[in-house]
């Protein structure tokens, strides 16, 4: 489509999407060139760089590599399952509040700023303390995904109810079309660039909330993330010991991998809203 | 010496793949000091392309071919864009583009959108002249300026914001004025105030003559002084008001006319005249004469040879089958 | 032949947006009635209410207070009312969808029929409505709306109306958009439609040379009334009331002085 040559030719999408292609690479095709062990002490705790492991080995002796490569695959995973759960829920609360109007409206207004005015951090660290046992990935990317879904209906919501002034929806309710066949067909497709804008950022901010709640040791039980590397660097006091290689790394592939989305989304925004070009 | 003369433009868009689609094909006209040219055409037929070029300011994918335009007798094409618009936009002449009362920024006060103009011409005007300035020539023209020029244009009415705006352009007393669809997007209430106003400056003097364009008739019949009727970026006639109105040659014009619908006694009975298809795809390249393919007089030649703008009496007609 | 029942019947109609200080009153009580196979234009300037009253008479808003009858009933089964009751809007660009073919949303009409005919039916019948409208079907095949020009995407909504073929239809500044020249065209297919539909006709328009050209019978709307209403030729040659009298002052026609210089 020619909307998508038009974000080819965008230098900041081509460095975003660079970039995230980049961690794509390091999360998925790495582990064939280099042997991934997460489990096997290849050294002393906390031994710096060397030729034959590149970030040296975290405080149990664990090669830090073989760490940093399969944190980063739980952490997009749950970015993603979060992100596609939080835009699951925003969209479709979304686009029926915006097109019904009236009391349907008011109501789904009135439970997304419940959900807005209650701290979706403090909710996920509630939620995660009180499972001790059954914290698997997806299951925080679902708590993340079900508090954090607030920002797409309300951005996805504006968008649909300016839609419905349109004369195409008036039409396709004389000609009989119901209220699911209208969202899917009249609304939907007008939103998709979008509601896929918003999608992007959701798998942000779900990267940022696992890590976030990771680091406070409410992360995943027996997974390894992003988050729960920072955490364990922040047990064991690897800040203290001078041991750079246990934290700078995972925090520094988090802020990449955000920061890339963050410049995908806005070059998107140049090319889907024409207004927005100079 | 014609204030502003148009001579022989061509104008083209480049697209993205290096076409080049001609948008005006070769107009020429003068517009003489104390006139209203009225340029009449329906949607894409490039009036609002020729005014742009008009001012000489060439936004890509809008290029000039060749041709001149000339204000005063000084060319205003080849230069640069910050030299027209210091020295030439504002100020010899003045340009209103379509839906100019949408574009006013919604976050300044209407007396600071009003005070940029001064400020960005006259270098070194005191605040207290620029609003003693705004205030006289709002009055002038019978706006209450103390209400209006505080306010922010989303709370004044649409006819209001036109009028603001059409004072704006005018504030450095320019000689001609250029208006696009001045009044298209307003009912007609709101239409006749505004024309109404316009008139009053013309007759204080505040600017001396316009260029109009409009897809309305009824409205330049009462609002100019001569007519070009515009088809698929050529004249194709321009005349009297009188002429084109009540007289049309060109078999485009005389669809244009029999295709008014007139609350009149005796209208009523006169079924309005209707042309089938669409204006020629400018992209591709065009034999013969551009209204061929609709004209209710074509003859084979029609569709062969391409017909010149000629003279005929005092009046010029874009059809050698004219009578 | 015509029926003894007026088709809409309007009720010292009312209709408020808004609430408190900031209400908005559209319809201030407007009593009329508009009968079988009628051509009436509802006239005024913007803010006259004409198009809240257009939707009314859709059933797509419902009055405040006061009654509005369709056929002597009031409406309250909407797909019902459809069958009988569409319209034909301003802007043909904005009426259609951009991401389907032309024909798929066409097709989509038949929606509203109380028996969805055959496939094949179907397209027969999608075949001849835009023959009824001048257009080869071939023409339009496998074509998104903004392939097309404005008068021919006008056409498209006539087509519609063709293959439902309604009793009544709302034409909501049905020219507006559309080339003077082919404003003809578009006029000339509805009278084509009320002829062989034998359908009642309501023209939402500015333009008074358009309403009077077309309709039986003109109503003048100013703020939320009807202030005059009557034949063309009355209330044109002979207004009564202040509102028309400046309506008519204030359209620029080619043969009546508009400003004094």
């Amino acid at each position: 489509m020619k909307i998508f040559l038009n974000l080819l030719k965008t230098p900041s999408f081509l460095f975003g999407a660079g970039c995230f292609l980049l961690t794509l690479c390091l999360a998925f095709i790495f582990p064939f060139v280099y042997p991934i062990d997460t489990v096997t002490r290849v050294g002393l705790p906390y031994m710096p760089p060397s030729a034959s492991h590149w970030l040296g080995t975290d405080h149990m002796g664990v090669d830090m590599v073989s760490l940093i490569v399969t944190g980063l695959r739980s952490s997009l995973y749950v970015g993603f399952l979060a992100g596609i759960i939080a835009t699951g829920i925003g969209t479709l609360m979304g686009i029926y509040a915006g097109f019904k109007g009236g009391w349907q409206d008011n109501i789904i207004t009135m439970v997304t700023n419940l959900f807005i005015v209650i701290p979706s951090f403090i909710v996920l660290i509630l939620i995660s303390s009180s499972l001790k046992e059954g914290r698997s990935l997806a299951l925080i990317a679902g708590i993340i995904g079900c508090t954090t879904w607030t920002w797409s209906a309300r951005s996805v919501r504006a968008q649909a109810s300016s839609l419905i002034a349109r004369d195409h929806i008036a039409l396709a309710r004389v000609n009989g079309t119901g209220t699911f066949g209208i969202l899917l067909f009249h609304i939907l497709p007008y939103l998709m660039s979008y509601v896929f804008m918003v999608f992007i950022l959701q798998i942000a901010s779900g990267i940022l909330s696992e890590a976030a709640i990771s680091m406070i040791g409410l992360g995943p039980y027996d997974s390894v993330s992003l988050g729960t590397l920072l955490n364990e660097s922040m047990k064991n006091e690897a800040l203290g010991d001078g041991a750079w290689w246990a934290f700078v790394p995972a925090a520094g592939l988090i802020t990449i991998v955000v920061f890339a989305f963050y410049v995908i989304n806005t070059s998107m925004e140049g090319v889907f809203n024409p207004r927005l070009r100079k | 010496m014609s204030i502003f003369e148009v001579d022989d433009l061509h104008l083209h868009y480049r697209t993205r793949f290096g076409e080049k689609i001609p948008a005006v094909s070769g107009v020429s006209f003068a517009l003489e000091q104390g006139e209203v040219f009225g340029i009449a055409g329906e949607s894409g037929c490039g009036k609002s392309t020729l005014v742009n070029g008009c001012m000489g300011l060439f936004i890509p994918p809008l290029y000039p071919t060749s041709g001149d335009v000339r204000v005063a007798g000084e060319s205003i094409m080849n230069r640069t864009p910050a030299d027209v618009r210091t020295n030439v936009l504002g100020r010899k002449v003045s340009m209103i583009p379509q839906g100019a009362f949408n574009s006013l920024s919604p976050t300044r006060k209407i007396k600071d959108i009003a005070a940029d103009m001064i400020e960005s011409h006259e270098k070194g005007v005191s605040k207290k002249a620029i609003h003693d300035r705004l205030q006289q020539r709002f009055r002038l023209i019978g706006m209450d300026a103390d209400t209006v020029l505080n306010e922010y244009p989303v709370r004044l009415t649409a006819g209001m914001r036109q009028r603001c705006v059409i004072s704006i352009s005018t504030l450095l007393n320019p000689q001609v004025v250029i208006a696009d669809e001045p009044t298209s997007a307003l009912d007609v209430t709101t239409q006749k105030a505004v024309i109404t106003m316009v008139f009053d400056m013309l007759d204080k003097g505040i600017f001396s003559s316009m260029i109009f364009i409009t897809h309305e008739l009824p409205l330049l019949r009462h609002v100019a002084d001569r007519i070009a009727v515009m088809y698929a970026g050529e004249f194709v006639e321009v005349g009297t008001t009188e002429q084109i109105i009540f007289d049309p040659r060109q078999p485009y014009t005389k669809a244009l006319m029999g295709a008014m619908l007139s609350a009149e006694a005796g209208q009523k009975q006169k079924k309005p005249v209707a042309i089938e298809g669409a204006p020629p795809n400018l992209a591709k390249p065009i034999v013969g004469c551009r209204f061929a393919g609709r004209c209710p007089e074509a003859r084979p030649e029609c569709h062969r040879n391409k017909q010149d703008i000629r003279i005929v009496g005092n009046r010029q007609v874009r059809c050698d089958y004219a009578v | 032949m015509r029926s003894e029942v007026d088709v809409f019947d309007a009720q010292d109609v009312t209709c408020i947006f808004g609430h408190g200080k900031k209400a908005v009153t559209a319809i201030d009580r407007v009593s009329f009635t508009i009968a079988d196979q009628e051509i009436v234009s509802l006239v005024g300037g913007s803010g006259c209410g004409k198009s809240v009253l257009a939707k009314i008479m859709l059933g797509l808003l419902h009055p405040n207070s006061g009654r509005f009858l369709y056929k002597g009933n009031d409406i309250t089964d909407q797909r019902r009312h459809w069958r009988e009751v569409q319209p034909v809007f301003q802007d043909p660009f904005s009426c259609f969808n951009q991401f389907f073919t032309i024909r798929s949303q066409l097709r989509d009409s038949f929606g509203i029929l109380e028996q969805k005919p055959s496939k094949q039916e179907m397209e027969e019948r999608i075949d001849q409505a835009l023959l009824a409208v001048n257009i080869k079907p071939p023409e339009i095949e496998g074509k998104y709306p903004f392939e097309l020009s404005g008068g021919q995407m006008q056409r498209m909504l006539l087509a519609r109306i063709f293959i439902i073929r309604p009793k009544i239809l709302i034409a909501d500044e049905p020219t507006s958009m559309v080339d003077a020249c082919v404003r003809a065209n578009i006029l000339d297919y509805l009278m084509k439609l009320k002829q062989e539909l034998k359908m009642t006709i309501v023209f939402i328009t500015h333009d008074i040379g358009l309403a009077y050209y077309v309709s039986d019978r003109l109503f003048i709307m100013h703020q939320g009334r009807i202030v005059e209403q009557g034949a063309p030729d009355e209330v044109t040659l002979r207004p009564q009331n202040v509102h028309t009298v400046q309506l008519l002052a204030d359209i620029p026609d080619i043969h009546k002085p508009w400003i004094l210089r």
